[in-house]
């Protein structure tokens, strides 16, 4: 069986700075998967080169047992694999619904259509405010998204990503910013997510890694240094090291 | 009144929205003897509108509108002096040929963003009016082309001397246009146009093909334009270079900025409020009337960045408030 996503030695170098080195990654179909590390580890760089934003220097990306190295983002979403980002990048001055429609008319492959109304096209309309709905944003619907609180942005940004309906969602710093108040629900939105999308979760928040996770990739300069279940990260030594052990220092 | 497009926007005609309409007509039976200049503004409302398309929802901005203006112009112009004298045929090769231009820079130029593309433009602009400049046997070079009469609409209706035929003539066509932009504004295709100009990063990421999408609404706004610059051909009977100078296209993000950007009637009551007022303080003030121009644009920047209109949306939302 093929991994959901994976990775094969993969590189990225900028200029003489190498932020990824042979990273070797298998991401399991419905996997529930944190990568963790210090800040600088390359965690967002390895998160851009899976979706396709940044290509890697060398090595290989399969998705589902497809090499997508040479592909762009737009067809690696085609092929369900969606993420999400560490610093809000929503459509600010669109209403929430329309944020989440947005990325629902390009999956259903309605975007390009020009001459009836957007508002006609129901299942776009009917599926967006579903997804609102089970992440509690109804009331929001219809606020542009710069009036949300930041949670509720940090909420939004997932619902964006479920209306491509992934099978491998990457998930950047979902809690990032969030106060304690709020963290609560987005765990909560995460724990509800359906089993068969495969989620990578970067996390700066040890509880919620922890509490989420049932396999965490650590990184470090750019090297993968330990995979394995929860138990045997916060059993390690080096990680507590270079990386835990920041925290109870 | 603001007219943003989406999934939940009612994309029904309000009452207020036949206003222009009637306004013009009225213009039109009230004041016959400003019918050319009523003409001359019904074209720059539907130019201002094509920008609308690509600067206020689509985001793209541009210093080189009058490249599509200009060759739909000269395009009209030259199907009227070699071609044939059917106000129809030179229209709609205009905008043809306007759209192909469009087309094809759009392809270029799009690859870029902000400055570079700005850039870009500026240079088609050139370009375009370099060779009107140099190809004098086709375009009259410096001294422009005219010399040329138009047969009736359709063998219908004759252009007059008052100009009543040139302004209905614009006013249709402006008419047409404006329902197009409207659906198109209202359309999922506007609605994903208003994603790229709030984040083009995401729309990446969400699987839009924002590239294609830019380079349609581009092709799509210089038709237009070149349908406007058409428009200018016929009804003056002549086309000079300044239709494709940059200066009209600066004088038209005046016009556009002025009524308000990404609100389709901001395209309407910017270029009126502008060339009525210009036409005004140039027989009031002669040597002064771009002062008046200047002082009302930096108050609308200053205190009204969503233009006119933007203003009386302001003051609608106070009263509301108040009642």
């Amino acid at each position: 069986m093929h991994a959901a996503l994976e990775t094969r030695g993969l590189c990225k170098n900028f200029g003489a700075l190498t932020v990824a080195e042979q990273i070797d990654f298998r991401l399991e179909a419905g996997a529930r998967h944190a990568l963790i590390g210090p800040n600088g580890a390359g965690k967002t760089t390895f998160i851009n080169m899976l979706s396709g934003r940044f290509a890697p220097s060398s090595g290989q990306i399969l998705l589902a047992g497809e090499d997508v190295t040479a592909l762009g983002q737009v067809a690696r979403v085609k092929r369900g694999l969606a993420r999400t980002f560490q610093i809000s990048m929503l459509f600010k001055n669109a209403t929430v619904v329309d944020n989440v429609a947005f990325a629902v008319a390009e999956r259903a492959g309605v975007a390009w259509r020009m001459l009836r109304p957007a508002r006609a096209y129901r299942e776009v309309v009917d599926e967006s405010m579903a997804l609102l709905e089970t992440l509690g944003l109804t009331q929001d619907a219809r606020l542009r998204v710069a009036e949300l609180s930041y949670g509720k942005q940090r909420l939004v940004e997932i619902a964006i990503a479920l209306g491509l309906r992934p099978r491998v969602l990457l998930l950047d710093e979902p809690a990032a910013g969030v106060p304690t108040s709020e963290s609560q629900r987005i765990l909560e939105v995460l724990d509800a997510l359906p089993e068969e999308i495969a989620i990578l979760i970067i996390e700066h928040d040890m509880d919620l890694v922890f509490r989420f996770a049932t396999r965490i990739t650590v990184l470090a300069q750019g090297k993968v240094l330990i995979a394995g279940t929860p138990a045997e990260i916060a059993a390690d030594k080096e990680v507590h090291e270079i990386y835990l052990g920041e925290r109870h220092a | 009144m603001k007219h943003a497009g989406g999934y939940i926007a009612d994309s029904r005609i309000r009452a207020i929205e036949w206003l222009p309409w009637a306004f013009a007509l009225l213009c039109y039976y009230a004041a016959p003897s400003y019918l050319s200049l009523g003409s001359y503004i019904l074209t720059m409302i539907l130019f201002a509108l094509s920008l609308d398309l690509i600067l206020g929802y689509g985001g793209i901005i541009t210093l080189g509108h009058s490249a599509y203006f200009g060759t739909g112009a000269y395009v009209a112009g030259i199907v009227a002096v070699r071609l044939t004298g059917e106000p129809l045929v030179g229209l709609l090769a205009g905008a043809l040929a306007a759209g192909v231009l469009g087309l094809v820079t759009g392809m270029i130029i799009l690859r870029t963003r902000g400055l570079a593309l700005l850039m870009l433009t500026l240079a088609i602009t050139s370009v375009c009016f370099e060779v009107a400049n140099k190809a004098t046997s086709l375009t009259g070079g410096a001294d422009g082309l005219g010399g040329f009469s138009l047969l009736p609409i359709l063998g219908l209706f004759r252009f007059d001397m008052f100009g009543k035929t040139a302004y209905l003539y614009c006013l249709a066509i402006l008419f047409a246009s404006w329902w197009l932009v409207r659906k198109l504004v209202y359309s999922p295709f506007g609605a994903s146009l208003t994603g790229v100009r709030e984040n083009n990063l995401r729309m990446h990421a969400v699987g839009a093909p924002v590239y294609q999408r830019l380079v349609a609404s581009y092709t799509i706004s210089a038709t237009l334009a070149g349908l406007a610059g058409a428009l200018l051909t016929q009804t003056t009977q002549f086309v000079g270079l300044n239709a494709l100078g940059f200066q009209l296209s600066g004088e038209l993000i005046v016009m556009l900025v002025l009524g308000g950007v990404g609100r389709i009637y901001g395209a309407f009551v910017g270029p009126l409020v502008y060339l009525v007022l210009q036409d005004y303080l140039a027989k009031r003030f002669p040597e002064y009337w771009y002062f008046g121009i200047g002082a009302m644009l930096v108050l609308v920047v200053l205190f009204a960045r969503g233009g006119i209109l933007g203003i009386i949306d302001a003051g609608i939302l106070r009263l509301r408030r108040k009642s």
